[in-house]
């Protein structure tokens, strides 16, 4: 199996790769791939610390280095076009944030980490596991959740195919994949049924609705394009 | 006067037809809510803390700690000190905090203190596991297998089976709670609406019309969806205690550690054939585990019984998580060690197994012609005559191919069902049925039966489920769905249909038993010119609704069906990697009502099927007792790029449409194993005996073989 996304894609013999990667460019205006990846390790333990009342000696040592939390953090996201603020704390994940704070609950959590892709979402129009990525890290990018694609009652072209073929039953995966496959689109506008098939294996499905996703997504492909594939 | 019956196969207008499914827009959009995605004003979140011990002595329970936890509203204690934990993950404690993340940092300061005691949690046979850890199954024998053993011309011997696996729904178990003074609400991910209602009315000793649960959608349950289940009541109780609504949904590790396992079965098998390829002996000793409460008795033989048979089987008491109803409960195990059995027996006549199957096919019983049709339908499809060889012609280089087939059987009927259909003056329709829709397209079935019965498209009909406080319908398990509600659905809509023809008779001159609904008219059966719209005729209604009720009847529906699978495998004799180059369905349902989302329930159970044939399984370490995969890298399910060919085709028509309604979840998924693994056997030369059929497994068969100078 393999994916194309960028974070926390999957290796090709189905485990789970280096840690989600946060933009180098994005430096200037947020976090760098080294400091996200420090704070992380700190906050992502501060719940043991904290209950062990080691908190101070962890904060303290970290202090030359940019640090947040680990209470509540004040911070703006941009989903769908609209900004948000709320305060979380830095180990809060993306998807809860989406989910929790904000009652945006199109993407699902499964796994919670990087692996079935039912939480995928868009930043910066790539796709990401909203489950890796923390919420404090997606300031400054232009998320999109599957809300986004289209306005209450109307459909996305790739939901419209998933439909069409019904490639949905319980339906807990399907935004994941409707987020992958339009992510997908963009870089591979004109994909073959093997492409595909090869590109979209960061999703999984438990109800067996592979055969739907392919054709949904060969037919999307040519319904974005007008009709020219 | 409408009737109930089905309409004949040149009066239907909607059923048979592909629809697409209706709540497909809402799925497809993310805007459709789960119980997973209720969020409530002030709403908790919950966490349970389980046992890491497989067997202990539960000595104390502190949550003095856990309780002073930042954002923490409420705990509960679920087990009580001084009894034994059977098998890890047992619900010791529950608590709820304001955020998901301090619910979890509170568990960790939950302390437990443990006498641990001796546990089994391997997979063993009976002897393995010894005295106190079995108990009997059923014993059963028909003509003398032992004669007829003895005067077989071939004889072969094996063990075949199915390792524990688990359900890994996509939306892990859980519910929101919400009191509102003494009445409950919960929306649950449940299989059981109806069902749940009063498990939980009885748990927490509040009357049934008290409680109210909602499941709109639910993100998979395969059978493991049935209860309430410990954390139901638990949620409820930590909402009541900390006065706020409270969502507890499994993380991951619980989801696959306590929600779910399919139970193992494996089984020795002596079976004899004639020269000619007659089936005429079988002689079987099975055992398997489902966890520490034992487990039911296989049907084995599956579906092809030998005339002189012996069957014995024993479960096994293990310290793993108890086992569910898994999609067609003890068939896909059964079929495996029954159909490789019997391939292996083909194998060594020679005979081609498709040739074995189709002169044995008597022995399956009623529905033998069916299984003649559907496996030369099946052949057809995959080309067997033209691709098939015997084992031991395979060409030469590390990549071999094979071919393998399987059949199937599963009951249905229907599951009892209450339905009311609404017509309103304004020409609306609604139908409301306790029953829920798991993905299989019930909603869609709903308003397909209502619109055949008014002659209205699907959109004229609002389809309101998954309610406690709309009609009791029954738990959707055993393919029992579809059957329960379009034959609640049918009756119902009939009624109100006959009342609103007596309304309208005396407008159109006629009688009520002369009037028809077709074609979005109200009309004269024989003179169709004398007719009003569907709207017109509901506007004779005045201001008063007709509201209807139906019931499930066995009229409409039937029970007992058959499939036949073929599959073709390559296999890397070199990394023992088994690919799906194609996989055929034949499946009959009796009268099928949705075309398209029947073949999606075959399609979903073909990958379901190649998922438990090659990759999954729940793997536990006798050392810790623990389990070693509880999470989606290690635990295994297929992706896109592992699946192969599928097509599938459903036997309708004369023979099977006038068996009325019978349901699908089940049969398709009952085969794959067992046609992979013949598959992958013909391809081979060897049978790996055990599924999943890993890479490993296949390296270890090879080897076997090779030691023995047999392949």
């Amino acid at each position: 199996m393999s994916d194309e996304r960028d974070p926390a894609s999957r290796d090709p013999l189905g485990g789970t790769s280096s840690p989600p990667e946060i933009e180098e460019r994005e430096d200037a205006k947020g976090f760098s791939r080294r400091s996200f990846l420090k704070g992380a390790g700190i906050t992502v333990s501060a719940g043991v610390i904290a209950a062990e009342g080691l908190l101070e000696t962890a904060t303290a040592t970290a202090a030359d280095s940019k640090v947040v939390g680990p209470g509540p953090v004040a911070i703006t996201l941009k989903i769908n076009g609209k900004e948000h603020s709320l305060e979380v704390e830095p180990r809060v994940t993306l998807l809860d944030a989406l989910r929790d704070r904000l009652d945006i609950t199109g993407a699902k959590k499964v796994c919670d980490r990087g692996t079935c892709g039912a939480c995928t979402v868009m930043m910066g129009g790539k796709a990401v596991y909203s489950c890796s990525v923390l919420a404090i890290a997606a300031q400054n990018s232009e998320i999109t959740t599957i809300e986004g694609l289209a306005a209450e009652g109307q459909l996305s072209p790739v939901s419209e195919a998933f439909v069409e073929h019904d490639a949905q039953q319980c339906g807990f995966c399907t935004p994941g994949f409707v987020m992958a496959v339009t992510a997908y689109l963009k870089q591979h506008p004109n994909p073959t049924y093997e492409e595909v098939t090869q590109g979209l294996g960061g999703n999984l499905c438990r109800c067996g609705t592979y055969m739907g996703v392919r054709e949904a997504a060969l037919d999307a492909a040519k319904r974005l394009s007008g009709g020219r594939a | 006067m409408a009737d109930y019956h089905w309409p004949p196969a040149d009066k239907r207008f909607l059923i048979g037809k592909s629809f697409t499914r209706l709540d497909g827009p809402a799925k497809s959009s993310g805007r459709a809510k789960y119980a997973y995605d209720i969020n409530r004003r002030g709403m908790l979140y919950g966490k349970m803390v389980l046992s890491p011990h497989a067997h202990a002595k539960v000595k104390s329970i502190d949550t003095a700690a856990a309780e002073r936890m930042p954002g923490v509203r409420a705990v509960l204690v679920m087990f009580e000190p001084g009894k034994e934990v059977l098998w890890a993950g047992q619900e010791i404690v529950a608590l709820a905090a304001d955020t998901e993340d301090q619910a979890r940092d509170a568990a960790r300061a939950v302390k437990i203190d443990y006498e641990v005691l001796p546990h089994l949690v391997s997979d063993v046979t009976p002897e393995k596991a010894g005295a106190g850890r079995t108990s009997a199954g059923s014993e059963a024998k028909e003509g003398d297998p032992d004669a007829a053993m003895a005067a077989a011309d071939v004889k072969v011997e094996g063990t075949y089976g199915a390792g524990i696996i688990t359900h890994c729904c996509l939306e892990a178990h859980g519910q929101v709670t919400e009191w509102e003074a003494d009445k409950l609400t919960m929306w649950a991910s449940s299989q059981n609406v109806t069902g749940i209602a009063g498990e939980m009315s009885k748990a927490l000793s509040i009357p049934a019309s008290n409680v109210r649960t909602i499941t709109q959608y639910m993100g998979g349950g395969f059978g493991s969806k049935f209860g309430a289940d410990p954390w139901g009541p638990a949620c409820a109780n930590l909402s009541k205690k900390a006065g706020r609504p409270v969502k507890m949904m499994l993380e991951r590790d619980q989801e696959l550690i306590e929600a779910g396992a399919r139970p193992s079965i494996y089984a020795k098998v002596r079976l004899g054939a004639k020269k000619d390829g007659t089936l005429v002996a079988w002689d079987s000793e099975s055992w398997g585990t489902s966890g520490p409460q034992g487990g039911g008795n296989p049907p084995i033989p599956y579906v092809m019984r030998a005339p002189n048979r012996r069957t014995k089987h024993t479960a096994v008491l293990t310290n793993t998580g108890p086992g569910r109803a898994w999609r067609a409960p003890n068939h896909p195990q059964s079929c495996v060690i029954t159909m490789c059995a019997l391939d292996d027996l083909a194998a060594a006549i020679p005979m081609d197994p498709l040739d074995f199957f189709l002169k044995n096919i008597e022995f399956t019983g009623e529905r033998g012609k069916s299984y003649h049709e559907e496996l030369l339908k099946a052949a057809d499809m995959i080309e067997w005559k033209k691709k098939w060889r015997p084992r031991s012609t395979q060409d030469s280089g590390p990549v071999k191919r094979g071919l393998g087939l399987s059949i199937h059987t599963w009951g249905g009927g229907g599951h009892q069902s209450n339905a009311t259909c609404t017509i309103h003056p304004d020409g609306s329709v609604e139908i409301n049925i306790g029953s829920q829709d798991l993905g299989t397209g019930t909603r869609t079935i709903i308003a397909l039966v209502a619109g055949e019965t008014f002659g209205l498209p699907l959109s004229a009909i609002t389809v309101n489920i998954g309610d406690s406080r709309y009609p009791a319908s029954g738990a959707s398990g055993g393919s029992t769905t579809v059957g329960g509600v379009s034959a609640s659905t049918r009756r119902a809509a009939t009624n109100a249909l006959n009342e609103l023809l007596a309304k309208v008779a005396p407008y159109l001159d006629a009688k009520p038993d002369d009037l028809e609904a077709a074609e979005g008219m109200v009309r004269v059966a024989q003179n169709p010119g004398r007719a009003m719209t569907w709207s017109q005729a509901c506007a004779k209604l005045g201001a008063a609704p007709i509201s209807a009720a139906g019931q499930r009847s066995l009229d409409l529906i039937s029970s007992g069906v058959g499939g036949a699978q073929m599959a073709e495998v390559t296999v890397d004799t070199e990394t023992g990697i088994v690919h799906i180059e194609e996989i055929v369905a034949v499946q009959d349902c009796g009268l099928v009502l949705n075309q398209k989302t029947a073949e999606s329930q075959v399609f979903g159970a073909l990958i379901m099927g190649v998922t438990y044939a090659l990759y999954e399984e729940k793997l536990m370490d006798e050392q810790t007792g623990l389990c070693l995969n509880p999470d989606m890298e290690f635990y295994k399910l297929a992706g896109l790029a592992d699946i192969g060919k599928f097509r599938v085709h459903m036997m309708t028509g004369p023979g099977y449409d006038e068996r009325g309604v019978i349901g699908l979840g089940e049969p398709p998924v009952v085969s794959p194993g067992a046609a992979i693994s013949n598959a992958v056997a013909n391809a081979i030369g060897v049978r790996v005996p055990t599924i999943p059929i890993t890479p490993a497994k296949v390296l270890a068969a090879l080897e076997g073989a090779a030691s023995t100078g047999r392949a």
